[in-house]
């Protein structure tokens, strides 16, 4: 067996094949100092008495750090879309990597559920505070009506993408704008709901597995809810740069995508911890 | 298995002419920090996993210094040392405690872990898929400095309060409730987010090479082609990706139990400490296998070159470590058998630990297969892969001896756990890890490395870890409890005896710097090839080293 040049003749040492290759870039070295300073900032900041002072001033500068490489990382990707190197191999390869971040963040969840499976099904483990899942005193809120409300506009938002993303592959560049619109507001509508069921909730963050396991899951859930809006966000201002053709728009295809997962961990939130999770539970009146 | 017989002036890598582009190399700081080139990456994983192998290695040298007798000799000396004041014993028994943490952690996430996936792994992927870089260079390269601040968290975890002392003293488990109630201060919070980043690299990583070893083959590299140590890192990404996940919710939870409230470890909260037992483990087992997995790949490299035939099996050899990283995800609980689990629970756990030993029995039986019959030749990278199956097998044997949840009654937590996790580690992960090293320096390096001293690291090394670890099964068959720093005048005498080995694997180590260092700057200059006929991989088609971007254009596998 042999292995040979595709195309012999090509001048040697220039570049002759479909792949990305980068010139050399400090924005990774940067977000992973300014995760350091993030890290530190945050342990200082919850150990005032041991660590430096102003922990929350050095958490902040951290994440500013890490929020500038975001924003400084995602430009240059769209910049080399735009300068063509999202040839379709590399575009490939961004499928990939969506496909397998979202794969992560799925067993991400699976920890928080894993949690509140192991209190609600396993309850004897509660037995030092009164065996009962949710405990006793805790009034959970009612599936039937913020929460399911919350559903059905997150399912909503799912088909408004949906149609935002068939506007842009039938060049409706209008029908795009208005979808994604629709979807951005509908996000942004769950996450006020979720805001004031947060605030009015009977119940708080420590003090019982059933709390602490409720706010974990959906808390983090709405931080991705959030971070589906931003994306959402920054995918509506490149429509209005004129981005996107319908036959190329994969940073479009990873918000709907991200979108579509945070909504189906939403539904497995609302029937396992709404639903079933305060099943029998007394239900908070407000 | 991939054969290729090209010579290497088929590549435009090695083209007499191909100065301009494919070996303009960016300035120093350009080069080194701001890297989008993989072969760079790699030598930059390498570089650090030395550095944390030194540090992880030297703590483990002070762990045998103390253990060298009964009675509490250095640890008290040590912790006033590094407080300042005269140290309590209470004080020197939570050192004890930060040291084997920081060992393990060390050892798993900043030595094995970024040497066999991040350095050989960036190095000889693409180059193996014939690929010219990385899917995501970039990507690659925050992979590499996340590890940083990791290690930096981590190493200054250390100086800071973490309970009874200084540092965070909970093991590499970091199980509950010693890493929450029992660790106040904030060394274990650092250590924590550690792990956090550490893990955040390793995912991105696994990203990264699921992506490239599925969409940049060269055309006629299929899936089924594909050398062996790609397979092994393909299947390693894949238990990275979804295994660190867990963890990572897992020590979430320890850090708001920790700091804001919540009781999801806490019993007397309702909590469960359990459930952080199952969360780690479920992580912590394809964990082991992470470090393994690409081990296997490597020897399976070597075996087939220095016996020149390639591997036997080779599908089976492939799927075998898909079932092992399959199964590894089901049987994490045998980490738990004295937790009080059900003999029902106790039953699955075993008999699933045990099916994984039948992959692992293809892929020994398969390396032996490979030399019968084979024109073999003992190179340096060979001994450490002969080594390597040798030794990973003595590992092997003895874990399914733990298996038996039975059995796992008496042995748990003793001196025969710790004696089977560093064959299959320290003589597994770390061996093969030579073994790539010496396969693989002439062709990073461009230089040969000495046969004469990479033959006695070997024998001196091998001998070393041997008297180190062999002894242990003793001490933990007569019951010697892990992580203690005294013991019984009973355990003394195989104790001292396994500190000894320590010092002569310290010196067999010797030989490895005495080795690097010589060769680098001595060494004779390396050919494309070294190996002969029997390797066949498409690195050795390149130059050595080869060139800044190999593969500008694709080559054509058939």
């Amino acid at each position: 067996m042999a292995a040979s040049n595709r195309e012999d003749d090509t001048m040697a040492g220039a570049k002759n094949h479909d792949y990305h290759i980068l010139p050399p870039d400090i924005v990774p070295f940067l977000g992973s100092m300014s995760a350091l300073v993030m890290a530190f900032g945050a342990v200082s900041w919850m150990h005032p008495d041991s660590m430096p002072a102003h922990g929350g001033w050095i958490f902040l500068m951290g994440l500013a750090g890490v929020l500038y490489t975001m924003y400084s990382w995602w430009s240059k990707v769209i910049a080399e879309a735009h300068a063509g190197d999202h040839t379709p191999v590399v575009q490939l390869h961004l499928r990939y990597g969506m496909i397998l971040f979202i794969a992560s963040e799925v067993m991400f969840f699976v920890g928080w559920f894993w949690a509140f499976f192991d209190f609600s099904l396993f309850p004897s483990a509660l037995a030092p505070i009164d065996g009962m899942f949710p405990s006793k005193g805790i009034e959970v809120m009612n599936a039937f009506e913020l929460p399911l409300l919350n559903t059905l506009i997150l399912l909503c938002s799912g088909t408004t993408v949906t149609w935002a993303h068939h506007s842009l592959i039938h060049g409706d560049r209008d029908g795009l704008k208005k979808g994604l619109w629709a979807t951005i507001i509908l996000g942004m509508l769950f996450s006020s709901i979720q805001a004031y069921e947060y605030a009015h909730a009977p119940f708080a963050f420590g003090g019982t597995p059933y709390s602490s396991g409720f706010y974990m899951a959906t808390g983090f859930h709405g931080f991705h809810v959030l971070v589906g809006t931003i994306f959402l966000i920054v995918c509506q201002i490149r429509a209005y740069k004129g981005d996107f053709t319908p036959r190329q728009h994969f940073g479009f295809e990873a918000a709907a995508w991200y979108w579509h997962f945070v909504d189906v961990v939403w539904l497995f939130l609302f029937v396992a911890v709404y639903v079933w999770g305060g099943w029998g539970a007394p239900i908070h009146a407000g | 298995m991939t054969t290729v017989t090209a010579t290497p002036d088929d590549f435009s890598g090695s083209h007499a002419h191909h100065d301009d582009h494919a070996d303009h190399k960016p300035a120093f700081f350009a080069r080194w920090f701001m890297s989008t080139n993989h072969k760079d990456i790699g030598t930059l994983y390498l570089i650090f996993a030395i550095i944390a192998g030194i540090i992880g290695g030297a703590i483990s040298g002070l762990m045998r210094a103390e253990l060298a007798q009964p009675g509490v000799q250095y640890l008290q000396g040590w912790a006033s040392m590094m407080s300042g004041d005269q140290a309590t014993l209470d004080q020197a028994y939570h050192l004890w405690n930060v040291l084997i943490t920081a060992h393990g952690l060390i050892m798993v996430f900043f030595m094995v872990m970024p040497a066999m996936i991040g350095g050989f792994g960036n190095w000889f992927v693409p180059i193996m898929i014939g690929a010219p870089d990385m899917a995501f260079p970039r990507m690659n390269n925050i992979s590499f400095w996340l590890l940083v601040p990791a290690f930096l968290l981590l190493l200054g975890s250390t100086f800071v309060p973490g309970g009874t002392g200084n540092g965070a003293g909970t093991g590499w488990t970091v199980y509950a409730p010693l890493s929450t109630s029992g660790s106040a201060g904030p060394a274990v919070d650092l250590a924590i987010l550690s792990l956090h980043i550490a893990g955040a690299s390793s995912i991105l990583g696994a990203i990264n090479f699921i992506t490239t070893i599925f969409n940049m083959r060269a055309p006629g590299m299929t899936l089924h082609k594909m050398p062996l140590f790609v397979w092994s890192v393909l299947v390693t990404a894949f238990l990275l990706l979804l295994a660190l996940p867990v963890l990572a919710a897992a020590i979430t939870m320890l850090l708001t139990d920790r700091n804001f409230g919540t009781t999801f470890y806490d019993a007397a909260g309702g909590g469960d400490p359990e459930l952080y037992q199952h969360l780690f483990w479920f992580f912590g087992h394809p964990e082991v296998y992470i470090m393994i997995l690409p081990g296997f790949g490597i020897v399976s490299q070597i075996v087939s070159t220095f016996s020149r035939k390639p591997v036997f099996g080779y599908l089976g050899m492939a799927y075998a470590m898909v079932a092992i990283g399959a199964v590894g995800f089901v049987v994490w609980a045998h980490h738990m058998f004295t937790t009080g689990m059900s003999v029902n629970v106790k039953m699955y756990f075993t008999a699933a630990t045990m099916v994984i030993a039948v992959p692992t029995g293809i892929k020994i039986f398969s390396w032996i297969a490979t030399m019968w019959g084979g024109s073999m030749s003992f190179k340096t990278p060979m001994v450490w892969s002969l080594g390597f199956i040798f030794m990973f097998t003595v590992g092997g044997v003895t874990g399914v001896v733990l298996a038996n949840g039975g059995v796992d009654d008496v042995m748990h937590d003793t001196y025969y756990v710790v004696a089977h996790f560093h064959y299959v580690l320290s003589l597994g992960a770390v061996f093969g890890l030579f073994a790539g090293f010496y396969y693989w320096f002439p062709k990073m390096s461009g230089k040969m490395y000495n046969e004469v001293l990479g033959q006695l690291h070997f024998w001196v090394f091998f001998i070393g870890v041997n008297v180190l670890f062999f002894p242990m099964h003793f001490l933990g068959l007569s019951g010697m409890p892990r992580r203690y720093p005294d013991y019984p005048e009973a355990f003394a005498y195989w104790n001292k005896i396994a500190s000894h080995g320590y010092e002569i694997m310290v010196v067999g180590m010797g030989f490895f710097f005495v080795n690097l260092i010589w060769s680098l700057a001595a060494g004779k200059k390396a050919g494309d090839n070294p190996w002969g006929e029997g390797a066949t991989t498409l690195e050795w088609t390149l130059s050595s080293p080869p060139p800044f971007h190999q593969f500008e254009t694709v080559p054509t596998i058939d």
